[in-house]
């Protein structure tokens, strides 16, 4: 009898402990995450404006419209696409070679990585706005300078140089934190490892190739996975810096989810490309993971 | 990579490249101080040069325009309310995943982490009614919350991998010495727990400052933060660069001097969150 009575008390004293460490955080989280993520795909078959608190169930008509009506959401869809491709490599391509760089017994090298970094503090807001007034003023006040045409072009107007134009304010903003990544990842390769290369009488390119790519494969693959999840979920950036212009040509598909719902009342609509986009991001971001660490070696 | 190398010619030129390409990462930050300055006239005339004469002029009339004190402890509130709590729930959850790993709890393990590729705009718009229900729309607690909800997932996950590695004895010796299970995790465990306290701190501070759009949605109106004060400006005074530029150095001078108290801890603290995660 008095057994049973500890081994109850044990079993109510695990009970409140699992309920006092984990309760909070999971009752959060269900709140905040996971119910209004199940309920994305019950709004996904409604005709839901936000204003009316109850929403009609209008069964495919949401995602046939997507799939057959909506231009600009494709318009979109292609834009984010391109442009996570292009600035997924060119922010590891520069953030790779400046951990290259400052990875060596540079004098300033602490400076320099502090400088480097600095953009990531800032918030993609700010930034755009910033990067927005040196498209059009500060260019054009270098263009007329230095006569230099690449200033001279009329950077967020046309669709192509608008293009580059975030791709560039991307890449400023990212390369650093990547950078971070790959320096830590670069100084754990053994010494030991490189100087016996060097002794069998490896150049550094193949040093390179055969045993530094290799032995940071893992950082490759975090470093891909978030510029990849960053650049296809852009939004704070697009929206200040072009506005999703000239016209839509810039719109990334989280701008224009935005904008459908709240600008233009189409909760549900909005809810639908929502849903759309979340596959996408989960397809495209774990495939990529997936093959990198494919690649990683075990030391 | 060079261990024994001295410094050659071509580390100078390293260096030199590196300094230059320093300053080519710089040059945003020259036009957007610079012109903060400089009177509308001047700027339209040339955002390149150098301004005439120093003035605070500008930053007078946009800390007006912004309402800067204001805005500028909403941001600081908000911020910190989020990241003490973040860190006492996720902490907490992490431990318990760790120290008892049931079925019931490796599935919840599964399932934060699982939930990090939810993006945001998947969630917003059911969030939008939610909050309306609960009536976190409008209040500190209910933004507050709203972070919790978001943030718990990664920083549990940092906590969770940095806990795997404390070893269970010191806490053992607590429990014969009569120490409760929640003294055990708050006197022994998270004192241990400090350099992950300071990634979490970290990452979550730069994030949930910069946030903008949770804020739009939940406390638009009511409770007005810096990404939100300059995202009106802009709205309201499209072309008053003066005033414009005066207002986004005074917003980025709070979290640039953030950074650079704690760049050590921040640039080792992404280098340890990030090859954890």
């Amino acid at each position: 009898m008095d057994k049973m009575k500890l081994y109850n008390r044990g079993r109510y004293q695990n009970w409140l402990q699992q309920i006092i460490f984990i309760g909070p955080g999971l009752l959060f989280f269900i709140l905040i995450v996971v119910a209004p993520f199940m309920m994305g795909f019950y709004y996904t078959f409604t005709d839901w404006d936000g204003i009316s608190s109850h929403a009609k169930w209008s069964g495919m008509a949401n995602l046939n419209k997507i799939f057959t009506d909506d231009a600009r959401f494709w318009t979109s869809f292609w834009f984010t696409l391109r442009f996570t491709v292009v600035a997924v490599i060119s922010t590891n391509v520069v953030a790779f070679a400046l951990a290259m760089l400052l990875n060596q017994k540079l004098k300033t090298k602490n400076v320099l990585r502090t400088v480097i970094f600095l953009p990531n503090v800032i918030g993609g807001l700010l930034l755009g706005y910033i990067w927005y007034f040196i498209f059009v003023r500060g260019f054009a006040a270098i263009g007329e300078s230095t006569g230099i045409e690449l200033f001279n072009l009329a950077w967020l107007g046309t669709k192509e140089t608008a293009f580059w134009g975030i791709v560039i304010v991307f890449v400023w903003q990212t390369a650093g934190y990547m950078m971070v990544i790959y320096i830590a990842a670069l100084v754990s390769v053994p010494k030991e490892m490189l100087e016996a290369a060097k002794i069998d009488g490896a150049n550094s390119r193949q040093m390179l190739r055969s045993i530094v790519i290799p032995m940071i494969m893992p950082a490759v693959t975090i470093c891909l996975f978030l510029t990849t999840s960053n650049a296809f979920k852009m939004f704070d950036l697009n929206l200040s810096l072009t506005g999703g212009g000239p016209g839509y040509a810039t719109e990334s598909i989280a701008l224009n989810i935005y904008r459908e719902a709240l600008t233009y009342s189409h909760y549900g609509l909005g809810t639908a490309k929502a849903m759309i986009f979340f596959f996408g991001v989960a397809l495209i971001t774990v495939t990529q993971v997936l093959l990198t660490k494919k690649r990683e070696v075990e030391v | 990579m060079e261990t024994r190398k001295r410094y050659s010619a071509g580390l100078f030129a390293a260096e030199i490249i590196a300094i230059l390409v320093a300053l080519l990462f710089l040059s945003p930050f020259y036009f957007l101080i610079v012109n903060s300055f400089k009177k509308l006239k001047e700027i339209l005339l040339d955002a390149a040069k150098l301004p005439e004469h120093f003035g605070f002029d500008n930053f007078r009339r946009a800390w007006e325009a912004i309402d800067f004190p204001v805005v500028f402890m909403h941001s600081v509130v908000l911020t910190s309310l989020s990241v003490t709590g973040l860190v006492i729930v996720s902490s907490m959850t992490a431990y318990r995943i760790v120290r008892h790993p049931s079925l019931f709890n490796r599935l919840l393990f599964t399932v934060f982490v699982a939930a990090m590729i939810i993006p945001f705009q998947s969630v917003m718009l059911p969030l939008m009614k939610i909050s309306a229900m609960f009536e976190l729309r409008g209040h500190l607690y209910g933004i507050v919350i709203c972070y919790l909800g978001f943030g718990v997932s990664l920083s549990m996950f940092l906590f969770h991998g940095f806990i795997k590695s404390v070893p269970r004895e010191i806490e053992e010796a607590a429990v014969v010495d009569g120490c409760s299970p929640y003294g055990v995790f708050w006197k022994i465990v998270f004192p241990i727990l400090r350099p992950i306290v300071a990634t979490v701190v970290i990452l979550n501070v730069l994030w949930i400052w910069n946030d903008y759009l949770l804020p739009v949605l939940v406390v638009n109106n009511t409770y007005t933060t810096i990404p939100l004060a300059i995202q009106l400006f802009f709205g309201q005074y499209l072309r008053k660069w003066d005033m414009a530029m005066a207002a986004l150095t005074l917003s980025t001078i709070p979290i640039v001097l953030f950074f650079l108290f704690l760049q050590k801890h921040i640039v080792e603290g992404i280098a340890a969150g990030s090859i954890k995660g």
